[in-house]
């Protein structure tokens, strides 16, 4: 018999406050992250019972899904965001909760400012009401999301009740072909297993070519792990994530950094560790990816065709139905479709590094006149960046436009709206019907195919614009 | 904050035939912006359910009169993508107690127990026989019997056992909620917090 443990048991078991036989595990919440959508209620319940936060200094508060893109000086225009948004910011100060709103240097979309301020750890647990929270993972956090009931019970008791999820390891080794990002990874997976393949399991990411990544580019892994229905996903904690988190805000410092380092570098699977199922991919047979249906794990080489209905395992009928919707058809090439709107952005594409790979594809080149492009960055830090390194110059000269941070056209609760029948090819997390407003159809892709798209009007092979050669 | 308690339900059911149900199609990320739980019902699959100007379209089992009940059967994968408990909170609106499905998505399933509405995991091909009785004969009732855990099709007898653990089954029957537990136990997690090194 095994003794060993993998990361993520020694990570959930140290925060086991009690064990409920035959029921769920009470887990303990280091760190809680709210915004104003899914926190209104769980506030209003904490009234209505009169209980107060157990721990504000746990909680942080930021405005990020319904917020505008452009003029975010003026006030909100559409009178129900602009309630939600007071509505955030008094009950962040009732309650001494950090609360960084729009204007806020610090504001940002949530999954993006936890790890820039060092709210986000190595073993820690963190939650928020939103499904992408597993974007923190990547810094060997357990992190997930929650619904409104259970914001309301970290609020009151920084704890939730939750059975242990299951254990597996994706694995990938070999060398990434070249404009293979990160994201192309995650949608490749995420093909490979459909989206409810990780349903009932916590993911550790392991291998090659995720130890070679970037912490942002573990953060879109990690972030995209809910969509093929893992409860979240994680990267064992090394010398870069180390590097990353020293010395910002919340980072712990001198004597508390040791003491933390010592937990810190017991936090790898062991040798021996069990894990309930495990799954190998090969690095080098990936290519840079799109989806062409309604949900995240109907992506594809980008130099493939639309595959046929029979090829499928079964849902038959769901899968015309999701190709009747984009008005696609079995069999098609992806490569040359027309589209309409490029959305640069979001808690999976919405960080520096995502700016720097779409600026390489676009500089001294123009945006495609048929295209609307939408940049947005995930924060002000990231906004900041993008100007001092002189990516806003090579934007600005090829015809795009920055605006300002917010979760934007990746859930479509502002302005930013695709129109209904349009194609829009975006870096976010969900091409849902709908998702990126009423009727729109949505590609999702890497920043370098949208980059690719956004001067060219249609679907692109990245490599053909960065003379690479296609594997 | 005690929910409806749930027993025994005898009902006959909504068909949605459909998988991988997401919470953008549950309640469009749109109608979030309430700051109190009220009228997500209303926009209950907002756009299965309605032509941009407001009109209801014919073929959406929602506005077909012949179809009614409070039990919804969806598709495999229900409810995956969003966290949003606006699509639980939505279904219970509508006035649904139950949903039935092949699979569950995690979030999904967490928040509607947390809201007292019970989801109720069967196999597909026990789904494909509902879907089945209910196409032969859409006053088809189904039982659901929280304390056998079993689920049966009134018309011809069948029944499976399915899967709730003993602590969330207890928690439906008498309505009780998770907050009021790990309230009463707030000093042992204030010791808890004491010890951590984070």
């Amino acid at each position: 018999m095994s003794t060993g443990r993998t990361l993520f048991d020694k990570v959930w078991d140290a925060h086991v406050v009690r064990k409920i036989e035959q029921g769920p595990d009470v887990l303990f919440i280091d760190r809680h992250l709210v915004h104003e959508v899914t926190s209104p209620v769980a506030f209003l319940g904490l009234k209505k019972r009169k209980s107060k936060v157990l721990y504000p200094g746990r909680t942080f508060a930021t405005a990020d899904h319904n917020t505008p893109t452009r003029n975010q000086h003026l006030p909100v225009k559409d009178p129900l965001s602009a309630n939600q948004l007071r509505a955030l910011e008094e009950n962040a100060r009732e309650h001494g909760i950090p609360y960084w709103g729009l204007g806020h240097r610090k504001n940002g979309i949530v999954h993006v400012i936890g790890p820039e301020n060092g709210i986000t750890l190595p073993g820690v647990t963190v939650v928020c009401g939103d499904s992408h929270t597993s974007t923190h993972g990547a810094f060997g956090a357990i992190a997930f999301g929650i619904g409104t009931s259970e914001v309301e019970m970290v609020l009151s008791t920084q704890c939730i009740m939750q059975p242990k999820p299951k254990r597996m390891r994706i694995t990938i080794d070999g060398q990434l072909n070249a404009a293979v990002t990160p994201k192309d990874v995650a949608l490749y997976i995420i093909s490979q297993l459909s989206t409810s393949g990780a349903t009932g399991y916590f993911v550790e990411y392991a291998g090659e070519v995720f130890r070679n990544m970037s912490m942002e580019g573990r953060m879109t892994v990690c972030n995209l792990s809910i969509e093929m229905g893992a409860r979240g996903g994680m990267v064992a904690p090394d010398q870069k994530t180390f590097d990353y988190i020293k010395g910002r805000e919340y980072t712990p410092k001198g004597a508390d950094w040791d003491k933390a380092m010592e937990y810190w570098e017991t936090l790898y699977s062991d040798k021996d560790a069990q894990f309930d199922k495990e799954v190998v991919f090969d690095g080098s047979a990936i290519e840079p990816m799109i989806t062409y249906g309604t949900n995240p794990g109907m992506g594809m080489g980008i130099t493939s065709g639309i595959p046929r209905a029979e090829s499928l395992d079964g849902g038959v009928a769901t899968y015309r139905k999701s190709l009747e919707y984009m008005d696609f058809s079995e069999g098609d090439a992806m490569l040359g479709k027309k589209i309409d709107f490029v959305f640069l952005g979001s808690c999976t594409n919405g960080r520096i590094e995502d700016f720097r790979a779409f600026a390489q594809v676009v500089k001294g080149r123009k945006k495609a006149d048929n295209v609307t492009a939408w940049l947005v960055p995930g924060s002000h830090q990231v906004e900041e960046a993008i100007r001092e390194e002189g990516i806003l110059e090579i934007l600005e000269e090829a015809g795009f436009e920055l605006r300002e941070p917010g979760c934007s056209a990746c859930l479509a609760m502002n302005d930013d709206k695709i129109p209904a029948g349009k194609y829009a090819v975006s870096t976010s997390n969900r091409n849902f019907e709908g998702r990126q407003g009423p009727g729109a159809r949505t590609l999702l892709a890497s920043p370098l195919v949208a980059a690719a798209a956004a001067v060219t009007g249609k679907v692109t092979d990245p490599r053909e614009l960065l003379e690479l050669e296609t594997a | 904050m005690a929910y409806d308690k749930f027993n025994t339900l005898r009902s006959t059911a909504v068909p949605l035939p459909i998988e991988n149900v997401d919470t953008d199609q549950i309640i469009p990320a749109r109608f979030l912006k309430a700051t109190e739980r009220k009228g997500f019902g209303d926009n209950l699959f907002r756009d299965w359910r309605y032509h941009p100007d407001n009109t209801p379209k014919e073929h959406f089992v929602l506005n077909n009169p012949i179809y009614g009940g409070k039990i919804l059967v969806g598709g495999k994968n229900f409810g995956s993508g969003s966290s949003r408990e606006h699509a639980a909170w939505a279904i219970y609106d509508y006035g649904f107690r139950c949903v039935v499905s092949s699979f569950f998505a995690d979030i999904f399933r967490n928040n509607c127990l947390n809201i007292g509405v019970l989801p109720v995991q069967v196999s597909p091909e026990f789904l494909q026989r509902i879907f089945e009785e209910i196409e032969k004969d859409p006053k088809a009732e189904l039982t659901v019997d929280l304390p056998e855990q079993k689920i049966r099709i009134e018309a011809t007898g069948e029944e499976e056992d399915f899967e709730i653990n003993a602590y969330k089954k207890e928690n439906l029957l008498n309505g009780y909620d998770d907050i009021d537990y790990l309230l009463s136990m707030k000093e042992e997690i204030q010791a808890f917090e004491h010890g951590l090194p984070l």
